[in-house]
């Protein structure tokens, strides 16, 4: 049997666990709150990315629209624990769960269009999200939510005095999302989407059911990104509309994997660790004057990666060989 | 015993356009059936119909005794119908083995027996050694190759070949010739379109010319070949007549 592929598997699990281990054991270094505060988003984005890259990436279903279920996992997350008291915990559960049965409801009529279409789609989507949030005056309309704050607690997932509790959900959610992708990555679900990325014609006459491994790619993004928007949530304690369905967070899905390689296992978590702590310390270093010097980052890196690495910075380090027997 | 595939009358419009009119053909099992035709013939058409690509506009299909005229392409085949493309599609970024797998899936849900039978076409085919390349880096004759393998994995009873020799140098063509030999020899049924004579002729059991959306003639290829409306057909009248 291949082993070659066992053994590549086994590295890659293998990297992740000592990756983890030392992003586990940063706060003992590291207790500047500014510092860990980039690290929070680092991971956080990463872990966005990843889930992001499951639909765009390997499926193909390129979508800037993923802020709508960022924002959905916030809303239901806080709306649920302002109104009835549903502890947070739950909350985030409910809030995936909401998110995916929407991706599955939009996939449904939009899965029918490819390319260009699908993906404006997905940003009218959001927008549309917005805006109802905007007028929703039960959620909180323009002004938003405030989560009230008790002081610190696990089971109301909010700590004032420190910011460790956050650091480490964070790094769970990355980690989740990447083993999630592992997995996925060889099983039936894996092979079927990148068949349906790479030609939806040919798969489906090697007995793929296509529609079918769109909705699901959809359902498991969606989950996951709506965990994230309900961290997010409790992590800044106050949401309104823009603050957590707004567009810059459909690109800061989408632009770690990008970056560090779409489609790939390790192109999310590249492309975080270098783009996030990048945008982060402009945003610092130019504060409230320097509104957009980040969008200006963004930008002049993707122009780079598209015009010098178009698979990624991930594909500096693995470059398929043209005849020899490895990957 | 009921033939592997037949369509009965079987038409369909474009439009305005004709592209199969009243095809009734049949297909035995453990057959190699050639379907042949000058361009414009109706032969792709009807190959996709066969495939599930599209259903008839009027007329049935049945496959192993089921009629599956408005059965999905991915449907058919988890039945047994396997498809090349006469222009290749490949799963580019993805390697050839990966490629293969992805037909594997249909038979094995377990990975590690996809993988192995995916290896296990890989050796049939005479891909095994370019397993772990992608697919795009592969040369036009191995992306052929490629298409058949993936079809393969799927396990088909019935394996339908779109013009997998044409384009392809003799001794190229040759060798896709002895890898078709071998899938009858392993108990599959073949339906291949093709352009090339001289190349189909030998190897079919049967020839079907399609003209003009219709069935022309039916036969043995030394019977079909000398046939003078097929001749009329690929060459037109006044060599028909010489013949």
């Amino acid at each position: 049997m291949d082993k070659e592929f066992a053994a590549r598997r086994r590295r890659d699990l293998i990297i992740a666990a000592v990756l983890a281990a030392i992003a586990a054991a940063t706060p003992l270094f590291v207790k500047d709150v500014v510092v860990q505060n980039i690290l929070i988003l680092t991971l956080m984005y990463a872990g966005l990315s990843q889930s992001w890259n499951i639909l765009s990436g390997y499926c193909g279903q390129i979508s800037l629209g993923h802020a709508l279920y960022f924002g959905l996992g916030a809303y239901t997350t806080e709306l649920l624990f302002t109104k009835f008291g549903v502890l947070p915990w739950f909350g985030m559960l409910a809030g995936g769960v909401v998110s995916a049965l929407i991706a599955m409801g939009l996939g449904y009529p939009f899965f029918r269009l490819r390319g260009h279409y699908f993906v404006i789609a997905t940003i009218v989507i959001a927008e549309i999200g917005l805006l109802l949030f905007h007028n929703w005056e039960w959620a909180g309309a323009a002004m938003g939510i405030t989560i009230p704050i008790r002081g610190d607690s696990w089971l109301k997932f909010q700590f004032l005095r420190t910011k460790l509790p956050y650091f480490y959900f964070a790094l769970a959610l990355c980690c989740i999302a990447w083993f999630v992708t592992w997995w996925l990555e060889n099983s039936k679900w894996g092979f079927w989407w990148r068949a349906v990325k790479d030609n939806p014609d040919a798969a489906e006459s090697l007995g793929v059911d296509v529609f079918n491994s769109k909705m699901g790619a959809a359902a498991v993004s969606a989950f996951l990104v709506a965990i994230g928007g309900s961290f997010y949530a409790q992590f800044v304690s106050y949401i309104d509309p823009e603050s957590v369905m707004g567009f810059q967070f459909s690109l800061l899905m989408a632009l770690p994997a990008v970056l560090g390689g779409i489609g790939t296992l390790w192109g999310p978590v590249l492309g975080a660790a270098i783009l996030i702590p990048l945008t982060e310390l402009t945003r610092f270093k130019f504060g409230g004057s320097g509104r957009g010097v980040d969008l200006i980052v963004y930008g002049t890196l993707i122009v780079l990666i598209s015009l010098a690495l178009p698979r990624g910075l991930l594909s500096l380090f693995s470059r398929p060989k043209k005849t020899g027997a490895t990957r | 015993m009921t033939p592997l595939l037949e369509t009965r009358g079987v038409w369909q419009r474009f439009g305005g356009l004709v592209a199969n009119s009243d095809v009734s053909i049949s297909v035995g099992r453990g057959e190699i059936v050639g379907l042949i035709g000058p361009n414009g013939a109706g032969k792709s058409t009807l190959f996709n119909l066969i495939a599930g690509v599209l259903p008839p506009t009027q007329g049935s299909i049945l496959f192993d005794g089921e009629d599956v005229t408005r059965m999905p392409a991915a449907e058919r085949c988890q039945r047994g119908v396997g498809r090349t493309f006469q222009v290749v599609k490949s799963f580019e970024t993805m390697t050839v083995i990966d490629n293969v797998i992805v037909g594997a899936l249909v038979r094995n849900t377990v990975m590690r027996e996809a993988r192995r039978k995916a290896l296990e076409v890989l050796e049939f085919t005479g891909l095994a050694a370019r397993a772990h390349v992608l697919a795009s880096d592969l040369v036009p004759a191995e992306k052929r190759r490629l298409e058949v393998a993936r079809a393969l994995a799927t396990e088909p009873k019935l394996l339908l070949l779109d013009e997998v020799l044409t384009g392809l140098t003799p001794t190229e063509a040759q060798t896709g010739v002895a890898l078709v030999r071998k899938v009858r020899d392993a108990g599959i049924t073949v339906l291949m379109v093709e352009h090339v004579m001289e190349i189909v002729m030998p190897l079919v059991d049967r020839a079907i010319v399609l003209d003009l959306g219709k069935v022309l003639v039916e036969g043995k290829p030394n019977d079909v070949v000398r046939d003078p409306k097929v001749i009329k057909a690929y060459l037109g009248d006044r060599h028909a007549v010489g013949a």
